[in-house]
């Protein structure tokens, strides 16, 4: 902290000119594949962070060499909805600038990873021709929106989709440092003659995120956003959205303050007020968060500290719109749901099974080249899942069996064949880009499930969904908390186990083990999986069933988690 | 062996008998200082048997701290303002930047240091932690010290970082001023209150500052190493500094000599002596079918074959003088014809892609290993450009070795001293070395700018160069010239030379790599890039240095230099050929070329 009171990244987006800092300046300097430190905080607004091959940092270090730095691109794709032609520009940046893998996200957003400083104006540049942008993909501003990807409804559908696209143009950042930076635009004359009037001068206290949810699929996690609209359909219609404020799942290890939170049910709106309801949540965070601690300045603690009521008040005077009771809705899951589905207008859609979200050919499965020839001839679109998954969308009844024929091709057909368990399995990047892994969580995770499936088969459980989710760290990128095997990294090959979460999202998971390593985690669940299979009630989930036995309590709010766990 | 440290000491003179010790030795030359300390150091022996009085009171308090978070760097800077601000000299030091090297000078020191991943130390600390753990640590019995560990219970290897150190320091010999103490997550009050027992404790500890004196340089006395009797220098660190996908292996070494009395100066070069590879000693022995244990005469020595071969005879490096003898044993028309008058280049392009054994290899013949031994040259020892200050790192010296492997001919070969320094000498061994000095390759006076062209290992003085000058705050401004092949792999000690621009001690810094791009880019392009700025520079009496290959770099580098001044003087080719001539002559264009 400053002496201001003021987080660092305070200061450093205050003296920044607009994001600018002296990013121009980083990118040239030739002795460091590293950008100025203060410009590191700064790139992520353009949606590019530095990281290290964290493989290699320790040897690095001995061989007096910086660490092998390079940068994660992150490519906003509203709603998840990309063009074939927008895939195929990003299977060729990921092939000649990155290392050749796209990930895609739990955000529905695409990731590339590797690029090196000397590339990077090169690669923002192609991105950009291809259509889409980074702008925004992280910092502390609105992220990508979320919507649901998978149109059973598809003229409800089409119509939440216009609304994410239409809050995600809303919430951009008017900044015209971006095109400076990266796309060679002009420069004005002065940063600071730019408006930015929605976020103002130091944009908001921390990173906020949110959503389009359309029940009963949960897909989205919309309890883990900051802020969420969740579309009521009355008689086939778009009736308006009931709107959730307050969701986050980051913490750290040994804070309690810090805390995973389900977002509250604020009230209900008409489909015309989304946009005016969002700025004012946004604007009550912006004036109201913590600026200080980084790490108590999300939106969740914003409300648990000033209450709900209070920011009722704030939305209702800053947005003029007076939300009214919350309307009935129900999820039933969150998971994805995979294979072939017809839509109510007759199209067909694909949801393929991408193992943590990594598209690459490896292991017999060429998931790149076959994405690749997809959408050579694919006339429809792309579309992400949260659940790092990838719809092929919008396929007519006769273009189905040519894009099955490239699915056997590729190896990628018995994808979805895999285990229930494996196919509601999520893992965070992790290792080794992610600066923030305390253990393995993407290379690790298919492993340990490897195991778990023989377990989950010995007992018959090998077609009942369980989801499981593992990062690297406390911060949640895998939304581990509402996971109902829920796995967070403490140390190289320790991981916290908690339990018990609502399949749907909507409880939090219970700490259970401790530091656990693979054969305390596989010696825990085992004899649960045993209890659950010989005596679960008639569909009832392994959370709800952790939680009747006791075997963990329920958490009924975020402040409780740690709590919960200590008794 | 004398048993003054090489380094400054604590002054055990008061201001007086300082004064009188300097006029007594004024104006003596450094031969007379020698015997001069010499002679005191006897009569410091002749009192022997005092024992040495309980250890005074130190001077400066070392306030070290590894932290990933942040956490022990807040407690460690809070001590330290404290313990100045009651008016001790005190040094907060980050292990990241803090020299091993310094721990055996250090008489009090404070700790503060968490623990991270599976008990291992925080990154900053990994460095020092590892080598306080290692056999290389020295001992340590002027210290005295206090270690505070960070960690968290919930791990089973509970604050293990702080307590490696703790039972450490004092397995080398330093005592505890308090006990270890050992803080959970909630660490702000019993890390307060350690703080407050140190404090307490500093009383006693430390002279209160003073205005410093003058500090003296002990000086050693002892027998002279050179090339006839070399030191046998122990290896502290031999480390590969090229990364692992390097088409290169470059290793970083550092060699002791303590108690050698040997000295040297940033631009001096050490001398080593070493065995030639096993395996190419035994590929002889097999190839010419004879026996390793006949005995065979080296100068006036007899001695087994394969020690001749080993350690004795140059089997690596072909030469005129050996072709000339095969061509006889083998009776090869093609060898006689090389050698003839005439024949230099091919001769040159022989010499250039043949090793002995390829030329053994290639034309057959049988001889006795008499014959053979006969036909070698002596082993001559290798110059290695030293790569330290003496000031920076008292007792060591630290080199950088390209290591010579290649395969040609369908086989690998090696070079001698270069793989023996980087294959067969690991910490611990030792090394035979003497100090080659070179006076033709020195920095100038502290205020003059230095422009440093090295590429490859040609940077090696440079290291030293900057070492020396920010041991000394020097003045004068500082431009490095680096280049090798790739910026990711290649990029020698490039750490170390980010701090010194990080701190100020590097002004500017231009690299180039060949193969990181389309095009190769070399030392020189950057030099015809920055043709204003040398120019000015030089224009300000800068110094210019060269040092690393001499085939190609050398040349085009002097080329360059040429154009440069050319264009910028707007002067022909001639006149600023001249004038680069001149400047060379003044010692304002030093190489030191290989
Ligand atoms: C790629 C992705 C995980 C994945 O496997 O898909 C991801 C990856 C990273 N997250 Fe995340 N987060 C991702 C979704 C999430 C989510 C899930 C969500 O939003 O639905 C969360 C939990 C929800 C929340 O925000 O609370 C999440 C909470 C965090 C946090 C903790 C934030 C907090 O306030 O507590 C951090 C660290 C931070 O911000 O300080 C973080 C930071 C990071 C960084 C950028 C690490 C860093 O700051 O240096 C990771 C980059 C790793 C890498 O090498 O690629 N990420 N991150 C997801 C990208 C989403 C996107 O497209 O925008
Ligand atoms: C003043 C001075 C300073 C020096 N400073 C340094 C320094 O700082 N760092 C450093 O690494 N070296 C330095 N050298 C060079 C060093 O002294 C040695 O010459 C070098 O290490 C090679 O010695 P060696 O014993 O390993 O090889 P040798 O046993 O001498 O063998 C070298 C032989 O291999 C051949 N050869 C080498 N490479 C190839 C190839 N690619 N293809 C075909 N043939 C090849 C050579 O022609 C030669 O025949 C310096 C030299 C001098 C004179
Ligand atoms: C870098 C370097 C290059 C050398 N080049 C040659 C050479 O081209 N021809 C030669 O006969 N000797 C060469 N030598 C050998 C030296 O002339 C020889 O070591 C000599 O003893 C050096 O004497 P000095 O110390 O008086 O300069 C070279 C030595 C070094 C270190
Ligand atoms: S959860 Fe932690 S380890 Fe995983 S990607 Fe996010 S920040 Fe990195």
């Amino acid at each position: 902290m400053s002496a201001n009171g003021l987080s660092d990244v305070e200061r450093i987006k205050a003296a920044s000119r607009r994001l600018r800092g002296t990013l121009a300046k980083s990118l040239v300097d030739p002795v460091t594949g590293a950008l100025a430190e203060d410009d590191t905080q700064l790139s992520k607004f353009h949606g590019i962070y530095q990281q290290d091959d964290r493989d290699v940092r320790s040897e690095r270090k001995r061989q007096r060499l910086e660490p092998a730095y390079s940068f994660m691109i992150r490519a906003r794709v509203p709603g998840g909805v990309l063009t074939p032609v927008q895939w195929l520009n990003m299977d060729r940046i990921a092939n000649t600038y990155a290392n050749g893998t796209v990930r895609l996200t739990t955000r529905q957003a695409i990731q590339l990873h590797g690029v090196i400083k000397w590339r990077l104006k090169e690669t923002i540049a192609a991105i950009n021709e291809g259509l889409m942008d980074t702008l925004a993909a992280c910092g502390d501003v609105n992220r990508n929106v979320m919507a649901p990807p998978l149109p059973q409804l598809s003229a409800l559908h089409r119509e939440v989709h216009q609304h994410a696209e239409a809050l995600s143009a809303r919430l951009t950042p008017a900044t015209r440092a971006y095109h400076e930076i990266w796309l060679d635009g002009k420069k004005l004359d002065s940063g600071a003659a730019e408006k930015e009037p929605i976020y103002g001068d130091t944009y908001l206290p921390r990173k906020f995120k949110s959503t389009f949810a359309i029940p009963p699929q949960n897909d989205v996690d919309v309890y883990s956003q900051d802020l969420g609209f969740i579309a009521i359909s009355e008689a086939g219609r778009l009736a308006g959205f009931n709107v959730t404020v307050g969701g986050g799942m980051g913490m750290s290890h040994g804070e309690p303050d810090t805390y995973p939170r389900l977002a509250d049910v604020l009230g209900f709106c008409a489909p015309g007020d989304v946009l005016e309801v969002a700025e004012a949540v946004v604007t009550t965070q912006r004036d109201f968060g913590d600026r200080g601690n980084r790490k108590h300045a999300r939106l969740k603690y914003t409300i648990e500290d000033r209450g709900i009521a209070w920011f009722r008040d704030q939305v209702t005077a800053r947005s003029g719109v007076v939300l009214q009771a919350p309307r009935p809705f129900r999820f039933v899951g969150n998971g994805d749901v995979y294979g072939w589905q017809q839509d109510d207008s007759g199209l067909w859609h694909y949801t393929l099974f991408v193992e943590n979200g990594r598209v690459a050919d490896a292991g017999g499965v060429d998931l790149l080249a076959g994405l690749r020839a997809i959408a050579g001839t694919h006339t429809g679109e792309f579309r992400l899942t949260p659940n790092q998954n990838l719809i092929i969308s919008n396929v007519s009844d006769d273009a189905r069996a040519p894009i099955d024929a490239l699915l056997a091709e590729h190896g990628i057909g018995n994808t979805i064949r895999a285990s229930a368990l494996r196919l509601h399995s999520m893992a965070c990047v992790g290792m080794p880009t992610c600066g923030l892994a305390m253990a393995e969580s993407e290379r690790y995770l298919p492993a340990l499930v490897d195991r778990l499936e023989r377990l989950v088969k010995a007992n018959g459980l090998e077609a009942v969904p369980i989801t499981i989710r593992m990062t690297g760290c406390p911060n949640g990128c895998a939304r581990p908390y509402i996971a109902e095997i829920g796995l967070v990294g403490k140390g190289p090959g320790r991981y916290n186990l908690y339990l018990g979460a609502g399949f749907a999202g909507e409880r939090l998971n219970s700490l259970h083990l401790e530091n656990a390593d693979e054969d305390d985690i596989v010696g825990a669940l085992s004899p649960l999986l045993q209890d659950y299979a010989s005596s679960r009630g008639d569909a009832e989930r392994f959370g709800d069933f952790l939680v009747r036995t006791g075997v963990v309590r329920e958490v009924r709010a975020g402040r409780e988690f740690h709590a919960a766990a200590r008794d | 062996m004398s048993t003054l440290a090489a380094d400054s000491i604590a002054l055990p003179l008061d201001a007086q008998q300082l004064g009188e010790l300097q006029r007594a030795v004024a104006g003596l030359a450094p031969a007379q200082l020698t015997w001069v300390s010499g002679y005191v150091a006897g009569l410091a022996a002749a009192d022997g048997g005092r024992t040495a009085p309980a250890a005074p009171p130190g001077e400066t308090l070392t306030v070290l701290y590894g932290s990933q978070t942040g956490n022990g760097q807040t407690i460690a800077e809070r001590l330290a303002e404290r313990a100045r601000d009651q008016g001790y000299a005190t040094n907060l030091v980050s292990l990241a930047d803090y020299k091993p090297a310094n721990l055996k000078r250090e008489t009090l020191l404070t700790l503060v240091v968490s623990t991270h991943g599976e008990g291992d130390p925080p990154d900053d600390a990994e460095l020092f932690h590892e080598f306080v753990l290692s056999d290389r640590a020295p001992k340590l019995a002027k210290l005295r010290y206090a270690v505070l560990a960070l960690g968290d219970s919930s791990y089973s290897n509970f604050c293990q970082t702080g307590r490696d150190f703790d039972t450490r320091l004092a397995e080398l010999g330093g005592e505890r001023v308090q006990p270890l103490v050992e803080c959970d997550l909630d660490y702000e009050d019993a890390a307060a209150a350690w703080a407050e027992n140190v404090l307490a404790e500093l009383p006693e500890l430390l002279k209160p500052a003073e205005s410093p004196l003058p500090r003296l340089r002990a000086v050693k006395n002892v027998a002279t190493f050179d090339k006839s009797n070399p030191f046998p220098a122990e290896v502290l660190a031999n480390q590969k500094i090229t990364a692992a996908d390097s088409s290169k292996d470059v290793r970083h070494i550092e060699l002791s000599l303590e108690g050698s009395g040997l000295r040297y100066e940033p631009g001096d070069s050490l001398a080593v002596i070493v065995h030639n590879p096993p395996q190419l000693v035994s590929e002889f022995l097999n190839e010419l079918g004879l026996d390793a244990e006949e005995a065979v005469t080296v100068g006036s020595e007899s001695l087994p074959l394969r020690q001749a071969l080993d350690e004795k005879l140059e089997i690596t490096a072909a030469n005129q003088g050996f072709l000339r003898a095969w061509a006889g044993f083998s009776g090869a028309n093609e060898l006689s014809k090389l050698v003839e008058p005439g024949n230099n280049a091919a001769l040159a392009r022989f010499l250039e892609t043949h090793q002995i054994i390829d030329v053994v290899r290639k034309y057959s013949a049988r001889i006795s290993a008499e014959t053979f031994v006969g036909s070698l040259r002596k082993l001559s020892p290798r110059s290695y450009s030293i790569a330290s200050s003496p000031a920076a790192n008292p007792d060591e010296v630290h080199l950088t070795v390209a290591a010579v492997r290649y395969e040609a001919l369908g086989r690998p070969h090696w070079g001698a001293a270069s793989t023996h320094l980087a294959d067969r000498v690991a910490e611990g061994d030792s090394v035979r070395v003497f100090v080659e000095p070179n006076p033709r390759f020195r920095l100038p006076s502290d205020d003059t700018p230095i422009i440093m062209i090295g590429p490859g290992t040609g940077v090696a003085p440079f290291r030293a160069f900057i070492e020396e000058r920010v041991e000394r705050g020097a003045t004068g401004r500082n431009w490095l010239f680096f280049g090798d092949r790739t910026f990711r792999n290649d990029f020698l000690y490039q750490l170390e030379w980010l701090r010194h621009r990080k701190n100020g001690h590097l002004d500017r810094l231009d690299v180039a790599f060949s193969r990181d791009r389309g095009s190769k880019v070399y030392v020189q392009h950057r030099l015809r890039e920055n043709a204003r700025d040398i120019y000015g520079w030089l224009d300000e009496g800068a110094v210019i240095y060269v040092c690393g290959d001499a085939k190609h770099m050398a040349g085009d580098v002097h080329d360059a230099l040429i154009e440069i001044i050319a264009a910028q003087a707007g002067r022909n080719r001639d006149d600023a050929e001249r004038r680069l001539k001149e400047l060379r002559r003044a010692g304002r264009y030093q190489r030191d070329v290989y």
